[in-house]
C-alpha cells in the first residue's frame, strides 16, 4: 500500500506550505512531506516581495509596479502579479496578528542586525515599531554574550545610510550573566518564563532585570531595539512589559541564522496547516520517482533505508534552492535530486561563478525552468511530467538574495501551484 | 582560497590524518554552521553549562584532531534526545558524533570506580535489574518505591527520590507469550518478528499483547526471538561495549528471523531507532545493515503494508480522550504524525497533540539527581500542554516519555497500539 493523498507536496518551507494551503482550499486532501527542518529557521522572518530590480536598482518603492517590468522567465513573470497578491493574502490569513504591513503596497524599510535597511512587504509585529521608514530616534541594545549583534556598529551603519533620525547603540551584560555564545533559545526561554535571575545577590524576574539594565540608557530615544531573542512563545507580552518598564516602544532587530523570527513563523505556519487539516510528515526524504507515461505515478520515500511509496494525483516540488538542497551540485554538474528535473547550467564549472564575492554569480540563478503553469521543463522546453509543478527557490531565472524576492516568489508560486494542482483532482 | 587559483598547493582531502576508526570527517565537513541544531536542543535552552549540539558534534570533532585534546565534560549533559539529528538541514550525523564522543569520554576519561560510573552502568543496564526484579515483581515494585530505600538510593547513588519506579508486571510479556503457546496464526507470507524491548516485557506487557492481538487480527504470524536490550540507554551513557554485546545477540537472532521471511517490528520508538539508525552508525557486525533495513515501527509497518485507514474507518471504541506526546525518537524516524492521523479515523476517541517539545526525561537522563531539575524544566512545556488538552489520559510510544508524562501530571498513559487493539480486535 502506498501512503495515498490527492496532492503531495515535497518540501517544507514557505513555498511548500503555500502550495499545501492552495491545494487544500480547492478541496483536495493534501500531504506535505519534508525531510529535515526548513531553511525558514535561518531566514529573517521578513516577507519580502521585491526589494531591488534584477539590474540592482532600488530600493524599490512599490514592488507590484516593479513586477510588471520583470523579464520573461522570472518566476513572477510566469505566474503574474495577481498570483503575488493571492499568495500574500493567503499569508496574511495564515500569519494572522503576528504579522503586519498589508495596509500599503509600498515596501517598508526594516533595519537589520548589520545596520542595513531591508525593503520588505510584510514584517513581524515585533519589528513594527523599529521601521526605518517610520522614523524616530532609536536606541539599539546588544548583549556582550551575543557577538552576532554589535549594537553600536549597527547604530552607526544605520546612521550612515542617511536615516533622518538619531541612532545610538549600547552593549550590556544580560542580567544573570549568560555563557558566551548562549543559544537564542536560552534568552527566549528565560524571557518567556520570566524566570528569576540572580542580580547582585537577589532574585529578579528576567523581564524586570533586563528593563532595569536598559532604562538608564533610554533618555530621549523614542524606541528601543533588541536582537530578536525576545521570547519564542510569548513575544508580544515580553515586548509590552519591557516597553512599559523602559518607557519607550520596544522592537526586535531581525537576526541571521539561527533566527527566532524565522522559527516563530515556521511554528505559526505549521500550526495553520494543522488547523486547516493538511497532513504533514517530516523526517524522511523523498528520493525517487516512479513515472508512468509522462506522469508521476508514485514517489519513493526513504524510511531509514526502506523504500516507502507515496501516491497522489498531483505533485508539487518545493524542496528549496542551493541552501535548502533542492538543487544540488557536484564537480560534474548541477542537478535536481528528486525528480531529476532539467537544471540549465554552463558545462564548465568555472563559469558558474565570478571572482568577486558580491559579483553577479551565475549560480545564484540556478534552478528549474517552468512553463506558465509552473511545470518544470526539460531541455527541449517540454514539461518533465504532466502532473508535477515546482515552486519557491527551486525555480531558476531569478537571484532572490540580490532582489530580496525570496519570500514573495515562494508564496506566489507555491500558492499558484497548489491551487492549480488542487483544481485538477 | 579558491581552488581555481591554486589547485596544486591545497588538497582538502589530506588536511587531517587518515583514521582506521569511524570516519566522521565527511559529516563534519557537511556542517555549514547554521546552528539550527542548537535551536532544537532542549538542554541548551535551560542549562547554561551546555554548549549545544553544534559544539558537541562537528566542532568537538575538529578540536579533537589536535593531540592531547580531551572530550569536553559537557558531553555528559547531552540527554541523547537526538532532536539535533532530526533538525540538521545538511545531514551532519550528530547522533553518531555524540555517541562516539560520549563513548570515548566514558572509556578514557571517566573514573571507573566512581559512583557516577557505577550508577550510570546500572541505569544503562536496566534490562539486568528488570530481569531480577521480574523474578519477584511484587516485592521489587514495593522495595523500589519504599521511602527509606529511595532515600538511600538518592544519597548513595544519585537517583532522584522524587521519581517513582515503574511497577514490574507480575507476568512478563514473554511469560504470557509462552503460556498462550506462542503464535496463534501461521502465515509464511506475512511474518513479523517482534522486538519488544525491555519495557514492554517487564513493565507494560499490555503494549506487547495489544501488538500481538492487532497483528494476528490482520493475519500476521508473529515471532518473538530471544533478544537483549536495544542499546538505547547504553548509548546514552556512553557504555558502547555493553551495547555491542547486546547488539551481537540481537543481530544474530533477528537475522535468523529475517532469513525466515520476517520483517522486524518494534513498539518502542527508541528501540526501532536504535536498530535502524544507531546500529549501523556505531557497530560493524555482520548482518547489521540487514537488521537496519528490515526494522519498522509497529504502526508504520501496518500503514505501509495494510490499508490501515480502511480497516479503522467506521470502527468505534470506548476510550478516554487522549493527550498525545510524540517522542523525540519517533520524530527522528518521521513517525510523529502517524498515530494522530490514524486515531482520527476511529470513532469514540479523540487524541490531541501536546506540541513538539521534548518530554525532558530522555531515558535514563532524568533518572540522575544532577539532571532531575533540567529534566523537569524541559518537561514543563509538555506538562502545561497536557493540562490544557481535553483528555485526562496521556498517550505516547516511548516508555520513558510515558514515565515523565505520568510523573508530571499524574495521568495514566496509553500506547497507540492499545487504541488500535480496541478498534480492530473483537473481545476474546
Amino acid at each position: 500500500m502506498a501512503i495515498e493523498d490527492d496532492v503531495l507536496v515535497v518540501g517544507g518551507g514557505l513555498a511548500a506550505i503555500a502550495a499545501a494551503v492552495g491545494a487544500h482550499e480547492q478541496g483536495a486532501r493534501v500531504r506535505l512531506v519534508s525531510h529535515k527542518q526548513s531553511t525558514m529557521r535561518q531566514a529573517s522572518g521578513l516577507i519580502d516581495i521585491l526589494g531591488y530590480t534584477p539590474d540592482g536598482d532600488g530600493p524599490v518603492v512599490d514592488p507590484f509596479d516593479a513586477i510588471e517590468e520583470l523579464p520573461e522567465g522570472h518566476p513572477y513573470e510566469r505566474v503574474g502579479v495577481d498570483a503575488v497578491r493571492a499568495g500574500l493574502d493567503m499569508f496574511d490569513d495564515a500569519a494572522g496578528d503576528a504579522y503586519t504591513g498589508g495596509h500599503t503596497d509600498k515596501n517598508a524599510l526594516v533595519p537589520t542586525h548589520g545596520g542595513a535597511i531591508k525593503p520588505t512587504a510584510r514584517y513581524p509585529q515585533s519589528a513594527a515599531s523599529g521601521l526605518a521608514s517610520a522614523g524616530g530616534d532609536t536606541l539599539f541594545v546588544g548583549f556582550d554574550s551575543m557577538i552576532e549583534f554589535d549594537a553600536p556598529v549597527a547604530a552607526d551603519h544605520l546612521a550612515a545610510t542617511g536615516v533622518p533620525y538619531e541612532t545610538e547603540g549600547v552593549t550590556i551584560e544580560f542580567p544573570g550573566g549568560l555563557r558566551d555564545d548562549a543559544k537564542v533559545t536560552r534568552y527566549a526561554h528565560l524571557l518567556d518564563r520570566n524566570a528569576d535571575l540572580t542580580v547582585d545577590g537577589t532574585d529578579v524576574p528576567a523581564r524586570t532585570a533586563l528593563a532595569e539594565r536598559v532604562k538608564d540608557h533610554v533618555g530621549e530615544h523614542e524606541r528601543v531595539g533588541f536582537p530578536a531573542v525576545l521570547g519564542d512563545d510569548h513575544p508580544a507580552d515580553i515586548r509590552e512589559e519591557l516597553a512599559n518598564r523602559v518607557g519607550a516602544p520596544v522592537f526586535e532587530v531581525p537576526m541571521g541564522p539561527p533566527s527566532l523570527p524565522g522559527l516563530r513563523l515556521e511554528d505559526r505556519l505549521y500550526e495553520y496547516l494543522h488547523e486547516i487539516g493538511v497532513r504533514v510528515s517530516t523526517g524522511n526524504p523523498i528520493v525517487d520517482v516512479e513515472p508512468d507515461d509522462g506522469r508521476v505515478d508514485r514517489v519513493v520515500g526513504d524510511h531509514s533505508g526502506r523504500e516507502v511509496p507515496y501516491k497522489a494525483e498531483e505533485y508539487i516540488l518545493a524542496t528549496g534552492g542551493l541552501v535548502g538542497k533542492g538543487i544540488d551540485s557536484d564537480r560534474e554538474g548541477v542537478y535536481e535530486p528528486v525528480f531529476d528535473c532539467h537544471v540549465p547550467h554552463p558545462a564548465d564549472r568555472y563559469d558558474w561563478f565570478e571572482d568577486g564575492v558580491f559579483d553577479d554569480h551565475e549560480f545564484a540563478r540556478f534552478g528549474v525552468p517552468v512553463d506558465t503553469g509552473l511545470r518544470p521543463l526539460d531541455a527541449n522546453d517540454e514539461p518533465e511530467f504532466e502532473n508535477l509543478r515546482a515552486a519557491g527557490s527551486i525555480l531558476g531565472g531569478y537571484d532572490f538574495p540580490s532582489e530580496k524576492s525570496g519570500s514573495g516568489v515562494s508564496l506566489a508560486t507555491g500558492y499558484a501551484a497548489g491551487e492549480t494542482a488542487g483544481e485538477r483532482v | 582560497m579558491s581552488d581555481s587559483q591554486q589547485p596544486d598547493d591545497f588538497e582538502p582531502v589530506n588536511v587531517f590524518a587518515e583514521t582506521d576508526g569511524m570516519d566522521l570527517r565527511p559529516g563534519s565537513d557537511d556542517c555549514y554552521k547554521c546552528s539550527i541544531c542548537d535551536t532544537n536542543c532542549p538542554v541548551a535552552e535551560v542549562d547554561d553549562d551546555f554548549p549545544g549540539p553544534k559544539f558537541q558534534g562537528p566542532e568537538q570533532w575538529r578540536l579533537k584532531r589536535k593531540e592531547d585534546a580531551d572530550i569536553d565534560d559537557s558531553i555528559m549533559e547531552c540527554s541523547n534526545c537526538l532532536r539535533c539529528d532530526n533538525a540538521c538541514p545538511s545531514e551532519v550525523p550528530l547522533s553518531q558524533m555524540h555517541n562516539t564522543a560520549r563513548g570515548e569520554y566514558v572509556d578514557n576519561q571517566m573514573e571507573k570506580l566512581s559512583v557516577e560510573y557505577i550508577r550510570n552502568r546500572i541505569l544503562a543496564n536496566y534490562r539486568t535489574s528488570a530481569y531480577f526484579a521480574s523474578l519477584f515483581p511484587r516485592t521489587a515494585s514495593f522495595v523500589m518505591n519504599f521511602g527509606p530505600v529511595r532515600w538511600g538510593m538518592e544519597k548513595v547513588m544519585g537517583i532522584p527520590s522524587e521519581r517513582d519506579f515503574p511497577e514490574f508486571a507480575t507476568t512478563t510479556f514473554r511469560e504470557w507469550w509462552n503460556d498462550r503457546g506462542g503464535a496463534q496464526v501461521q502465515n509464511p507470507d506475512k511474518r513479523v518478528a517482534y522486538f519488544h524491548g525491555c519495557y514492554s516485557n517487564y513493565n507494560t506487557p499490555e503494549v506487547g499483547k495489544a501488538l500481538v492481538h492487532v497483528y494476528e487480527e490482520l493475519g500476521y504470524e508473529i515471532m518473538v526471538p530471544d533478544q537483549g536490550c536495544s542499546g538505547t540507554p547504553m548509548f546514552a551513557n556512553g557504555m558502547l561495549s555493553d551495547a555491542r554485546r547486546h547488539a551481537e545477540t540481537n543481530v544474530e537472532n533477528l537475522a535468523a528471523a529475517i532469513e525466515d521471511g520476517a520483517d522486524i517490528i518494534a513498539s518502542c520508538t527508541s528501540c526501532s531507532l536504535a536498530l535502524r539508525q544507531e546500529y549501523p552508525e556505531l557497530f560493524d557486525i555482520d548482518g547489521i545493515e540487514d537488521i537496519s533495513n528490515h526494522t519498522y515501527d509497529a504502526l508504520e509497518y501496518l500503514r505501509i503494508y495494510e490499508d490501515l485507514e480502511g480497516e479503522l474507518q467506521g470502527s468505534e471504541v470506548d476510550f478516554p480522550d487522549l493527550a498525545y506526546h510524540a517522542p523525540c525518537h519517533s520524530r527522528n524516524q518521521g513517525l510523529d504524525g502517524q498515530a494522530l492521523e490514524l486515531i482520527e479515523t476511529v470513532d469514540g476517541v479523540t487524541a490531541e497533540d501536546v506540541g513538539d517539545s521534548c518530554s525532558g526525561i530522555s531515558g535514563t537522563y532524568g533518572w540522575k539527581t544532577e539532571h532531575y531539575e533540567t529534566s523537569m524544566e524541559i518537561g514543563e512545556e509538555m506538562f502545561e500542554h497536557m493540562e490544557h488538552a481535553e483528555g485526562d489520559v496521556g498517550m505516547t510510544e516511548c516508555p520513558t516519555c510515558a514515565m515523565q508524562m505520568e510523573h508530571g501530571t499524574g495521568y495514566e498513559i496509553k500506547h497507540p497500539l492499545e487504541v488500535l487493539e480496541a478498534a480492530l480486535v473483537s473481545e476474546e
